[in-house]
Order: C-alpha cells, then structure tokens, then sequence
C-alpha cells in the first residue's frame, strides 16, 4: 500500500515538472501553431546557467530568478531574430528551424559544460521531507506550483496578459485595438523559456545534469500538453500530472522501467487518434 | 478646416490583383460620411487601406494631416482609428467586459477608462447584462454592439464602420443606428461608415462617396446623393 502510495506521490512531482515544461509548449502553440521542439533543450540550456552561477558561489536562491530573466531574454531574442525571418515560411520551414535550435543548443551545451553527467544538488532543506515525499518532490510541489499560480494571474488579471491571450487568439482584431503582435509573441517567447527553465532547474537535482538531461522529460511534456489540451493551457497541469503518475504507475507494475518512456509515446497516439482536444480541450458554442 | 482624413490617389491590392484604383476621399471633423457601393465594389478593401491591413497600398492617407500609408495597423489604431471590421472581429472566447477591456489597451488615461465602461454600457444596456458572458456567445446584434462599444472604448478620432446592419434584424438595424447617431452627435467621433443599406445610410450621413468596381464614380452630400437619380434607381430601389 505505501509502495503505491510512494508511486502515485512520486507521480505528482514529476507532474508538476511535465506541467511546467508542457505550458511552454501550449504558450508557443497557441499562439503560433507550433510545437517548440527546442523547449526542451533550451530548459537544459538555462539549468547549465543555473548550475553554472550556484559553482561560482552564488546563492541558490538569487541564481533561481536569475536564470529565469536570463531565459526570458534568450526566448525573447530567439523569436525575434532566429523565428521573425521565417513567420510566414511553410510549416516543414519552421519544424526544420526547431530541430536546428535543437541541435544547436544541445552542441553548444556539450561543448561548453562537456557531456558528463554532474550532480545538481536540491535546494530543499532536507528536514523538508516526510516518510512519503522527499524534501526535493515537496520543494518542486512548492515552486511549481507557485510559478504556475504567478502565470495564471498574470494571464487573468493584468492588461498584459490579457492583451497577450488576445494576441493569440485573433491577431487581426488584436492590431485593430493597438495591440503590438509582433512584440507580445517574443514576451510569450521568453515567458515560455522561464517557465520551461523553472523545469529544468527542479528535474536536475533528479536526472543529473548533461546536455541531454531533457530528451525524456520533454516527451512526457508533450504528452501531458497534449492531454491537458494542446489548446487550453489550464489543462497542462492536470495533463502533466495524469501523465507523471501513469508513468510511475507503469514502470512499477506493468511494463517496467525501462519501457516507460513508451508510455509517453502511447499516451500521445491515443490522444491523437482518440481526442485531438485534449481531456481538458476548450469547446465553446458560437452563434452568428 | 482640415479633414480628419484625407486620401489621395490611392492604390489597394491584394497580392498582383488590384482592387482599388485612384480614390480621394475624405472625412470632415465630426462627421459622418458614407461609402456606398454594391456588392464586391471594394469598400471594406478601402477600409482595410486606411488600417493598413492585410493590403498592399499605394497613394496618400493622411489623419489630420498626418502620413500614416506605411504605419503599421496598430499604431494607426494608437493613433485613434477604430476600425469595426467587417464580420465584427470580437474576441469570441473572452468575456464582453474583456473585448470592451481590449478596446482601452491603448490607451494611457487608466483613469477614465471605468467611466468609459458605463458610458458605452448606458448605449448598450444589453452589454451590461452579459457582461460576464463569452463573446461568440452573443446574438448578432449583441456582436455588432459589442464590437462598436470596444472601438469606442478606444476614444477614437475617427471610427470605422464596415456594413454594421449586416445580417440584422430591421429593428436592431435600427437601435444600432440610432446609437451611432446619438455617438455622432454628443462625443463628437466622426464617423466613415460602409453600407450597402444606402437609405439608412444616407439618413445618417452628411456627405457621401460611391465606389463602383474599385473607383469613386460620385460624391456629393446625403441630401444630394438621396435626390439623385441614378443612385435611387440602383441603390434606393425607388
Ligand atoms: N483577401 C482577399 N484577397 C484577394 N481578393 C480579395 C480579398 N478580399 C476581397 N477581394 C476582392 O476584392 C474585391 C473587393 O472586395 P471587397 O472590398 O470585400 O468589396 P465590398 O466590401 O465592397 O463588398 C472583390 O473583387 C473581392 O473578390
Ligand atoms: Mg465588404
């Protein structure tokens, strides 16, 4: 009973990792129809810096909002000056430019921080944990989940959020208003990249930290986006929290640790082929 | 007295097709002037030039003497253009009191936005009602209002109107026109409207211009263009 129990908890915290990885993801398509293939990579990329500023001495804690603002920066000049040339390039264009910010990070990572793996010590007190949870798996409940209530207040109740769900949703009738596109997509750029580091920077303390730290994590975000709703971006926790808990479920009592991640992949066909709008997909009844 | 807006000799087209060819026209302070033509004449691609949206133009548009052809749709809409496109162009998963929330975004007087809610809400009193409701939830009728109270919301110089009896009910036809009336009348806004309704049109109007197939073929003032004979034959029906 407590090994199940421990499954299902465990589950919970890796949720919230997926989650966060996966509103990325949901940010970006939203208001692009693209999946940022690279999401996953630049995460990896800001845990370096994160990792690299706590070597130098800095305290875990200023390092933390630190690396978010720099990734904020990267995703907003990535969108500017790496995907603005190719807004209205055929969607194969665009897939290709991903795979190459993909690769491109991943290179660029190996060769500056080198491809073994280092230990990303947590920054959870250890009197934190419980004979349940970790004091890491409760740490990544804590911050998740305050990054996502942060995201979530700032979508519903400030003008900016506001102008940038409506960016998203209708970008002609948003420039009608004075809404300036074009600079809101890269802010949802760089917010997408913070909020993607904040998954990197609590799943290092538990795969290690190397250039391909997120390859795993970012199937199971884009399962858990897809689940929640590819379009609804309330349904990536949920979603990510379905997806990390089967996947423990999974690996414990059915096909073992080392077919999990096809979990993932089968997770995502049957969304695909059996809802396309997600569990939590949005419909709404329009007159004309 | 300068014109409000002011164009010349312009050029619109989509793509390699042209649309538009050689209009001037403009729109006097406080005015309401009308642009009436038959179906597929080019009047909501005249509209869409001044907005700079998703057109390609050639020619002058100046706003109180202001160059604004190469300005981009939002800055021109900065600038105090609302443009009520055609097809009404709401926000249909966000709520009424978001889309009129939207129409202030540009603004910089926060202050006075609040009081800006009841005003448009004293004209619409439905809006009121469904405030808390998605747009794409609404009538048509509530849709057009809707779409007029967040371009008003902006305090524009100069509002944009792009065939808003279409699809109505007579009766909404005429509360919404009564409304735009009223508008006119106590903030001052002019008014370019695009109908192909000519009567209402022309009963609102002051002056008026007609496009035929891409090119401004008339225009006179309302009381003139009601009286003429051609325009009561193809466009009044009487
Ligand atoms: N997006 C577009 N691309 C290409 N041609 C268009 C487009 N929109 C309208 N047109 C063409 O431009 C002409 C004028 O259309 P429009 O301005 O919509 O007329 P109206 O509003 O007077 O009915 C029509 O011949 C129409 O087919
Ligand atoms: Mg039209």
């Amino acid at each position: 009973m407590d090994a199940l129990l421990f499954q299902i908890t465990s589950g919970i915290t890796t949720g919230f990792i997926y989650a966060s990885l996966a509103l990325a993801l949901v940010m970006i398509f939203q208001s692009t129809n693209h999946i940022n293939f690279a999401q996953g990579e630049m995460a990896m990329f800001s845990t370096y810096i994160a990792f690299t500023l706590v070597q130098a001495g800095v305290p875990f804690w200023i390092a933390f909002p630190t690396t978010l603002l720099g990734a904020f920066v990267m995703g907003f000049v990535i969108e500017r000056f790496v995907l603005r040339p190719f807004a209205d390039a055929p969607v194969l264009t665009i897939v290709i430019v991903f795979i190459g910010l993909l690769v491109i990070f991943n290179s660029i990572a190996g060769w500056i921080f080198g491809y073994e793996m280092q230990p990303f010590p947590s920054p959870f007190p250890h009197s934190w944990g419980t004979r349940l949870v970790s004091a890491h798996q409760l740490g990544i409940a804590v911050v998740t989940l305050s990054v996502l209530a942060a995201v979530y207040l700032f979508f519903r109740f400030t003008s900016l959020g506001l102008a940038m769900r409506a960016a998203a949703q209708n970008p002609v009738s948003s420039r009608l208003v004075g809404i300036r596109v074009g600079l809101l997509l890269a802010v949802g750029w760089g917010l997408a990249a913070a909020i993607g580091a904040v998954a990197g920077i609590m799943a290092a303390p538990i795969v290690f930290l190397e250039p391909n730290m997120m390859a795993g994590i970012m199937i199971y975000a884009f399962a858990a986006a897809l689940l929640g709703g590819i379009n609804n971006p309330a349904g990536a926790v949920p979603g990510g929290i379905i997806v990390g808990v089967l996947e423990n479920l999974a690996g414990a009592y059915v096909v073992g640790t080392e077919l999990k991640l096809t979990t993932a992949l089968v997770m995502i066909l049957l969304v695909l082929l059996i809802r396309p709008a997600g569990l939590f997909g949005r419909t709404l009844r329009t007159r004309v | 007295m300068t014109a409000i807006l002011e164009i010349r000799d312009l050029s619109v087209s989509y793509g390699a097709s042209r649309v538009i060819f050689d209009a001037s026209l403009g729109v006097r302070p406080g005015s309401v002037t009308v642009l009436l033509g038959a179906n597929g004449a080019g009047k909501t691609t005249l509209l869409r030039a001044i907005c700079n949206m998703m057109v390609r133009t050639r020619g002058e548009i100046r706003l109180e003497g202001q160059p604004i052809e190469n300005m981009a749709t939002e800055e021109i809409a900065r600038l105090g253009v609302a443009h009520v496109p055609d097809g009404r162009g709401t926000f249909i998963h966000m709520t009424v009191q978001e889309n009129l929330q939207l129409g202030a975004y540009g603004r910089r007087d926060h202050a006075a936005v609040g009081d800006d809610f009841e005003r448009i809400f004293a004209y619409f009193p439905r809006l009121r009602e469904r405030r808390a409701q998605p747009a794409g939830t609404l009538s048509g009728g509530e849709q057009q209002m809707l779409a007029i109270g967040r371009a008003l919301m902006s305090r524009p110089k100069l509002l944009l109107l792009d065939e808003p009896s279409f699809g109505l009910a007579p009766l909404v036809v005429k509360e919404i026109f009564d409304i735009l009336r009223a508008i006119n009348r106590a903030d001052g806004v002019s008014i370019l409207l695009v109908e192909q309704n000519a009567n209402l049109a022309l009963s609102l109007a002051d002056y008026g211009y007609l496009l035929e197939t891409g090119r401004i073929v008339m225009h006179d003032t309302a009381s003139a263009l009601s009286n003429d004979d051609s325009i009561r034959r193809v466009y009044l029906g009487y």
